[in-house]
């Protein structure tokens, strides 16, 4: 019998299952009488569809039917976008091109056959004609004059003229009055790489359909399965109560998981036509194509301030690249995950943000991990560091002197909304007493005499979590609202079932939902079970993403276990003849104030609430309750994260050897799985800021195009992770819970950088693009060499 | 053309007539149900499908079904021994090794074998004894950590 509580580092419960390889991940399911589906991509960038010829691959042995777009056309239907800003351009996206392919993968014909091989084999045996078209990669120059136009047409007619999909701005205070005003004004062309999300699981689909009943049921790999379904229902008028969806294992999404695909839609549908279960698995060369990538924004930044180390404003333009369609959360995440951010930590009370997003012949882009905020940070921090090297001043100085001062309840700033609380000095004091900063400046100096390269560099960051308060999102765009919803039912033995509507891939929510309700009832845990990524089995709910299942799903738990105590203290005061006031609940037992032998146990409450032979009047029998909770506002996680380099002078090679991290996340569930999601988030910070890169040839040909060719990280690439946390609470649900799964993502890229900068600053470097790669580097350092050779000349 | 081939799975001999461009991996996951062992890619790099194949880690998406005919393999599955998970396992649940868990058996089937080869690494050795497996979700910290305790573990009878 173990009770366990809130911040408490227990061992997860799902990974019995996991260790012993008894998970189970969409390619681990077989269904009787299983087709297997695989696609045939485009492998132009841009091109016309001419000709299909599938009469090949029909006839080919064990192929049971091949499908075209145009042959699909009304059943797939157009993938929209989920969420819409004012004049958004949103052209047709049909899951199967028609006319015409956009990106290299766009898919443009099914083969279902009766195994994976079969399948696989005649995808290849799909001739398609197609009339070469002129492609662009890059966003800036895709709004060019003369560039290739990807969505043709008038913008009332579906087109998107100059492949502009949205021009959004957003301003606080007034920028160019206090760049007037201002002593200091720096410039910077920063470029934010593309990047593959790589879940180590690739996507997959099973779908069923049952002609008779008309009943679909889809396995997904997903991190949204009920927005998966009222979407499909919307995009092929597939009834939603006829749909289930079930979100199984899911191995890692990381935000791209969190759409809907092509692929859900048109095997589906295949499904739904052929009347036979169909099995779709992505291979990972295909999910360089298929999945969405993130990032990839090119922009033009100015901050501003005194020589004091004042900073009064930042103002950016930035091409946001959405490669050849809109996926689901497109547009809201390089415009209002991004632009509301540039305030940072700081007192900063000007902020201009132009952002122009634009179609291109590549993948789509979308969230990936940390989504809008990771940008947004790497720019304030990258440029807080420039601002304070022209000012004179140290890094960790400008950033003091600027910071907010503590509050506990609600802070507006310039860009228009409200944080919920904060002590961004105190995380920056933890952080520069653990990693020693006086020490290490004397070390750096001493380190320059010897021709080596150190660097330190600091990212205090914040972030928009708690995905979110419904209204406000309406307003901002969003399709669908935010709230998340929770049932607890309480079955007459006293064991405990509740259902979630967040889906969890890696997250731990087995565990974290079973201390809050562990924590709540007194229940222990083997008595706790928890029921996730089922649309049959949970009403309604908005997914995992944007560091929300505990915030609002975690909440929505909460008020439902509160509900199930107020009814259950109402039976026992009932049953033991005292009034309710006096009956106290505490370790899973109901006791009469001040008469600790008159009590009633949780499951001895239940059992009555079940028999109900002795109920209060009028009240209902059973034991479980409902609810749904909207937040009121986001919540707003920071932290001081540094990074200590060292740089191979002869080879440019960048030494990752310290990382030190603080986190705020508010109050903490589970401190071991917080921990374990810093140090993954951090991982990919770091693999942004040293090694990773999605590259597209000027054709639209993906060059990083597979696993052997995009740098993920191995485990050589890090140090031990130093991580510690300060706790402010946030005031905006009653866990006071702000959110981890994106901390360490949204903090590391700035932090690595700086600290790369940093070791060559006395070389005259101001800033380097991500990723530092040797090269990279190495051409900074020969540079500046010969900048001090030709300085000596001249 | 079908081959017969005999292989020895977690201690149990199979017989089977396959193709011969059956990967391993699929004959483990499609032939035995033995789904622990898990694709993450396509070009030997993620390590998911790691399995022992006669007491040596390989990438079983990287060997025919027919080469490993005559021999003998070790999954995932077939590590826990009368109720007990094996040290590794237990130490990735201990220290939290894992967390989507898509990458776990291919990272517990490389710890095994890296520790049979080097009983006590040092944690440089641990990261390049890992190169082979990607993992997305953890930064390698707790694997680290996990593999670590697993070689202290060993020593305590």
């Amino acid at each position: 019998m173990t009770m366990v509580g809130i911040n408490e580092s227990v061992k997860r419960r799902e990974d019995p299952r996991l260790i012993t390889g008894q998970g189970r991940y969409v390619d681990d399911i077989t269904l009787p009488g299983m087709l297997h589906l695989s696609l045939v991509r485009s492998p132009h960038a841009h091109a016309r569809i001419r000709r299909i010829d599938v009469s090949k691959a029909a006839k080919t042995e064990g192929v049971v039917a091949v499908f075209t777009g145009a042959d699909l056309q009304e059943q797939l239907g157009s993938l929209p976008a989920g969420w819409v800003l004012p004049d958004l351009k949103q052209p047709k996206h049909p899951p199967l091109a028609v006319d015409k392919v956009r990106y290299v993968g766009d898919p443009v014909a099914a083969v279902v056959a009766e195994d994976p091989f079969c399948a696989a084999d005649a995808a290849r045996m799909v001739k398609v004609t197609y009339e070469a078209l002129p492609a662009i990669v890059d966003a800036e120059k895709a709004q060019k004059r003369g560039a290739p136009i990807l969505h043709e047409g008038r913008a009332d007619a579906g087109g998107a003229p100059n492949n502009l999909a949205f021009n959004w701005e957003i301003n606080g205070g007034d920028y160019s009055a206090a760049r007037k005003a201002a002593e200091v004004v720096v410039k910077e062309r920063i470029v934010n790489q593309r990047l593959i999300p790589n879940a180590m699981e690739p996507r997959g689909v099973i779908a069923q359909y049952e002609p008779a009943s008309g009943n679909l049921t889809m396995w997904t790999s997903t991190q949204i399965p009920h927005l998966l379904r009222l979407l499909f229902a919307l995009v092929t008028g597939h009834p939603e109560h006829k749909l289930r969806v079930i979100a199984p294992d899911v191995g890692g999404g990381f935000g791209s998981k969190l759409y809907i695909y092509a692929e859900e839609v048109i095997t589906g549908i295949v499904a739904k036509q052929l009347g036979k279960p169909v099995k779709w698995i992505e291979g990972r060369q295909e999910n360089y194509l298929a999945t969405t990538h993130g990032r990839d924004h090119i922009t033009d930044v100015e901050i501003c301030g005194n020589r004091d180390g004042t900073i009064t404003g930042i103002s950016c333009t930035v091409h946001a690249n959405l490669g050849a369609y809109l996926s689901t959360f497109a547009p809201l995440i390089p415009t209002i995950l991004f632009g509301i951010m540039l305030v940072g930590v700081y007192k900063l009370r000007n902020v201009h943000c132009e952002v122009r997003g634009a179609f291109t012949n590549t993948t789509p882009v979308d969230a990936y991990r940390g989504a809008g905020r990771p940008e947004a940070t790497y720019l304030v921090e990258r440029m807080v560091d420039r601002f304070a090297d022209a000012a004179g001043r140290d890094p960790v100085y400008v950033r003091r002197k600027n910071m907010m001062a503590a509050f506990k309840n609600g802070k507006d700033v310039a860009t228009g909304v409200k944080y919920d609380s904060g002590d961004y000095k105190k995380a920056l004091a933890k952080a520069l007493e653990m990693v020693d900063y006086r020490k290490f400046k004397a070390e750096q100096r001493a380190a320059r005499r010897e021709g080596r390269l150190l660097g330190i560099g600091f990212s205090t960051y914040i972030e928009i979590c708690g995905m979110a308060p419904s209204a406000v999102a309406a307003s901002l765009g969003a399709g669908a609202g935010l709230w998340e919803s929770s049932l607890v039912r309480v079955h007459p033995t006293g064991k405990v079932t509740v259902y979630t509507g967040t889906s969890p891939h890696g997250q731990g929510h087995y565990t974290s939902l079973s201390q809050i309700v562990s924590s709540q009832l007194g229940v222990p845990m083997e008595d706790i079970e928890v029921v996730h990524g089922d649309t049959a089995a949970q009403q309604f709910g908005t997914g995992t993403f944007g560091s929300r299942s505990v915030v609002v799903g975690g909440s929505a738990l909460y008020m439902s276990l509160r509900k199930v105590v107020d009814k259950a203290r109402k039976i026992a005061a009932h049953q033991m003849g005292v009034p309710e006031k006096q009956v106290q609940f505490a370790s899973g037992r109901f006791v009469v104030e001040d008469v600790p032998d008159k009590s009633m146990s949780f499951p001895d409450v239940a059992l009555q609430a079940y028999h109900a032979k002795n109920l209060p009047r009028g009240m209902e029998p059973g034991l479980e309750a409902v609810s749904f909770f909207d937040p009121e506002n986001f919540t707003w996680p920071f932290g001081c994260h540094v990074a200590v380099v060292e740089i191979d002078a002869a080879t440019g090679e960048v030494k990752l050897s310290r990382y030190v991290a603080v986190d705020d996340v508010g109050k903490v569930i589970n401190p071991m799985i917080v921990d374990g999601m810093v140090h993954g988030g951090v991982a990919q910070g770091v693999g942004q800021a040293l090694i990773e890169q999605a590259v597209y040839s000027p054709q639209g040909q993906l060059l990083s195009g597979s696993m052997m060719d995009y740098a993920v990280p191995t485990a050589e690439l890090f140090p031990t992770f130093e991580t510690a946390r300060t706790e402010t609470p946030s005031p905006t649900n009653p866990l006071g819970v702000k959110g981890a799964g994106e901390t360490g993502t949204i903090a590391a890229s700035p932090a690595v950088i700086n600290a790369v900068v940093d070791a060559l600053s006395h070389l005259g470097v101001t800033h380097v693009d991500m990723p530092a790669t040797s090269e990279k580097i190495w051409r900074k350092i020969q540079d500046a060499k010969a900048r001090r050779r030709n300085g000596r000349k001249g | 053309m079908a081959y017969l081939i005999t292989i020895r799975v977690n201690g149990v001999e199979r017989a089977a007539h396959v193709d011969a461009r059956l990967l391993l991996v699929d004959f483990l996951r499609s032939g035995l149900d033995l789904t622990g062992t898990h694709v993450g890619c396509d070009t030997s790099s993620c390590g998911a499908c790691t399995v022992l194949l006669n007491g040596q880690a390989v990438k079983s998406c990287t060997v025919f079904a027919v080469q490993a005919n005559n021999g003998e393999v070790t999954t995932v599955e077939g590590l826990a021994k009368d109720g007990k998970y094996h040290p590794v396992q237990q130490a990735f649940w201990d220290q939290h090794g894992l967390q989507c868990g898509f990458c776990t058996p291919g990272m517990i089937m490389t710890t095994v074998a890296l520790l049979k080869r080097n009983p006590k690494p040092n944690e440089r050795e641990i990261r390049a004894g890992l190169r082979g497996n990607l993992c997305r979700c953890t930064g390698y910290h707790n694997i680290v950590k996990a593999v670590q305790a697993a070689a202290g573990s060993r020593r305590t009878p």
